[in-house]
């Protein structure tokens, strides 16, 4: 029974182990006010997108006779050229940029790492062709990509994430497969490889995870980007399609009635630059914490 | 050198010629009839016929390829839809505005960029130096389409002191012409003035740490001048690289900038182009952008295998 005390089970060791380095990680993330502040504008972020549209109402009510109404008691942002709540409309933005966000990375994360995989993995004439086509893929103006697709599919969310997925995949493939060349070369994976393990046990089991935190830096930079290149398409008409509301739509409307209602031109983009703000300093923040090389 | 450069452009136009198989099949890969698609918005059955019978569409596709091939070598990018002017017209009219645009917009991010990075890398740690990096995140932050919305609202909605939007050519009033396009040129330039900004500073950091200006530095020279001319020179090849990168991000903005001043330029074709189903164009933008791409990307590359031959040494030994 001491035994058992004393000298604990191989698991505990391990999650022990990992929950130290958890907290060592966030005592180095933390110290630093950008990357907290960083944090806290995507968490706030995150809980507009997912609780506002519950709380603030429906943004597509329109009230004919509240129509460009400034910031009041009963409208704290204002009203559209359609009477409808700007709080509103700047929740439900949220949701939209969140979907547009995630769906594109997601996307991007899971076409992207196998192929990384397999060309860092088997190398040879594989890596070669898929690093050419990444290369073309890369080099190619994502706007006009997007406005291809919209001008195929037509414009709609669903392939506005389309694009910004596939626009992001590139990077994906490159972050994946220069870890997975640095990973292979170590000990560990020639001890699997000596052990028996077949190749798709050591690419899960022991390249991925330690791709994951170089991939995770990386969906905060692709986050953000997405979120501006959704409410960009959306500006010029070729991404969500009114009355859904979205924040770029939200500024296509602000710029008809510029003379005349300035106020809605200002929390639309507010959001966008405070989202991508907050993004940005959570991956510096990241960065730093996990990869200690690059703090400055 | 000879040889690096027959295979970077034999690497280009291997490029240019995936891109015109991925438009032709893009626009015939469409819902329905590609002579109905091609012929625009309510066209009668003799449009329709006469542009059967123009490209070809009843013989097969390959045949029909090298047909449009040999269409695009001969400069014949077909008719617009909207106004039935010849594509090619269209094009020569609208992409000297986009090259004014950015031309002017580069300038505004060089200035911009590489003058407050190398402030913020001298005068590392200070106030100046937490000014022009906090400005240079916020720079990368806000979208150029809202930036835009901002600037018309302050300097032409209330100062009115410049004109919010619409064009006059240069050759035909330079005054006006620029009077109309630095508000743009600025709200383009800011996004790419913050790029720049962070990797001139970080590349003068490196140099300001380097032997040969430790040197420079002991041998008596004044600061300003180890700064401006020893440590930023070499940190002028990092300006190229980021412009040389940056270049597909030009062109996306330039699209949305011209749309929101009314500029009837390249990018403002585009959009105009997709809203309303002109396929001509939508083709002819985007392979001219795919080839304007390319062979910006190639005078990059040949810049830099000039100024270091250990690019095309490297280059020739990888394969």
């Amino acid at each position: 029974m001491a035994d058992v005390l004393t000298t604990p089970a191989p698991a505990a060791v391990a999650v022990a182990g990992r929950s130290d380095r958890w907290r060592r990680m966030w005592r180095r993330f933390y110290r630093k006010p950008m990357s907290l502040t960083g944090l806290i504008l995507v968490v706030l972020f995150l809980l507009l997108a997912l609780l506002g549209p519950a709380l603030f109402g429906d943004p597509t009510a329109v009230h004919f006779d509240d129509v460009l109404g400034a910031p009041s008691g009963a409208h704290l942002l204002g009203t559209d050229d359609l009477g409808r709540d700007q709080l509103a409309r700047i929740a439900s933005g949220a949701r939209v940029s969140l979907e547009a966000g995630v769906l594109s990375t997601a996307l991007a994360m899971v076409v992207g790492i196998p192929i990384g995989l397999v060309a860092g993995f088997y190398r040879r004439y594989l890596d070669s062709v898929v690093m050419r086509a990444v290369d073309v893929v890369l080099s190619f103006p994502f706007l006009v990509f997007a406005v291809g697709l919209a001008a195929i599919l037509g414009p709609s969310l669903r392939n506005v994430v389309f694009a910004l997925g596939v626009s992001q995949i590139p990077a994906i493939v490159r972050i994946t497969r220069g870890e997975v060349l640095s990973v292979r070369e170590q000990d560990f994976v020639a001890g699997a490889i000596a052990d028996g393990a077949n190749d798709a046990t050591i690419l899960f089991r022991y390249v991925l995870p330690n791709a994951a935190n170089a991939l995770i830096v990386q969906a905060t930079v692709a986050i953000p980007a997405a979120i501006i290149g959704e409410a960009t398409l959306s500006f010029l008409g070729l991404g969500v399609q009114p009355p859904t509301p979205s924040w770029g739509v939200m500024l296509t409307t602000a710029q008809q009635f510029l003379s005349q209602a300035p106020w809605l031109a200002v929390w639309p983009g507010v959001m966008i630059a405070v989202t991508t703000l907050g993004f940005n300093l959570l991956g510096d923040g990241l960065r730093d914490v996990i990869d200690p090389r690059s703090a400055r | 050198m000879g040889w690096y450069l027959l295979r970077r452009l034999g690497a280009a136009v291997i490029v240019v010629l995936i891109a015109s198989v991925v438009v032709f099949l893009g626009v015939r890969a469409l819902p329905g009839d590609p002579a109905v698609v091609l012929a625009g918005e309510n066209p009668t059955p003799q449009v329709i016929a006469s542009i059967r019978e123009q490209y070809g569409l009843d013989k097969p596709l390959p045949v029909q390829y090298f047909d449009y091939l040999k269409h695009l070598v001969t400069g014949d990018l077909g008719q617009s839809t909207q106004d039935k002017l010849p594509v090619s017209q269209i094009l020569a009219n609208r992409i000297p505005v986009t090259l004014e645009l950015a031309v002017l917009a580069m300038l505004v991010a060089i200035v911009v960029g590489v003058l407050f990075g190398t402030i913020a890398a001298a005068r590392r740690g200070k106030f100046s130096d937490y000014t022009a990096t906090g400005f240079g995140l916020l720079g990368l932050s806000v979208p150029h389409f809202w930036l835009g919305l901002l600037a018309i609202l302050l300097f032409a909605v209330k100062l009115r002191w410049l004109p919010a939007s619409g064009y006059v050519p240069f050759s035909e009033n330079p005054a006006q012409n620029l009077e109309r396009m630095i508000l743009p040129a600025v709200v383009l330039g800011t996004g790419f003035a913050a790029v720049l900004m962070r990797q001139t500073r970080s590349a003068m950091l490196g140099a300001l740490s380097a032997d040969y200006v430790r040197t420079a530095r002991s041998k008596g020279l004044s600061g300003p001048r180890v700064v401006g001319v020893h440590a930023l020179r070499n940190s002028l090849t990092t300006v190229v690289t980021v412009l040389g990168l940056q270049l597909g991000g030009l062109i996306s903005g330039a699209v949305v900038t011209e749309q929101i001043f009314v500029i009837p330029g390249f990018g403002k074709l585009t959009v105009d182009a997709v809203l309303t189903r002109n396929y001509p164009v939508i083709e002819a933008v985007v392979l001219v952008t795919v080839v304007g791409y390319i062979v910006v990307n190639l005078l990059v590359d040949v810049a830099y295998a000039a100024l270091n031959p250990r690019i095309r040494l490297a280059g020739a030994t990888n394969g």
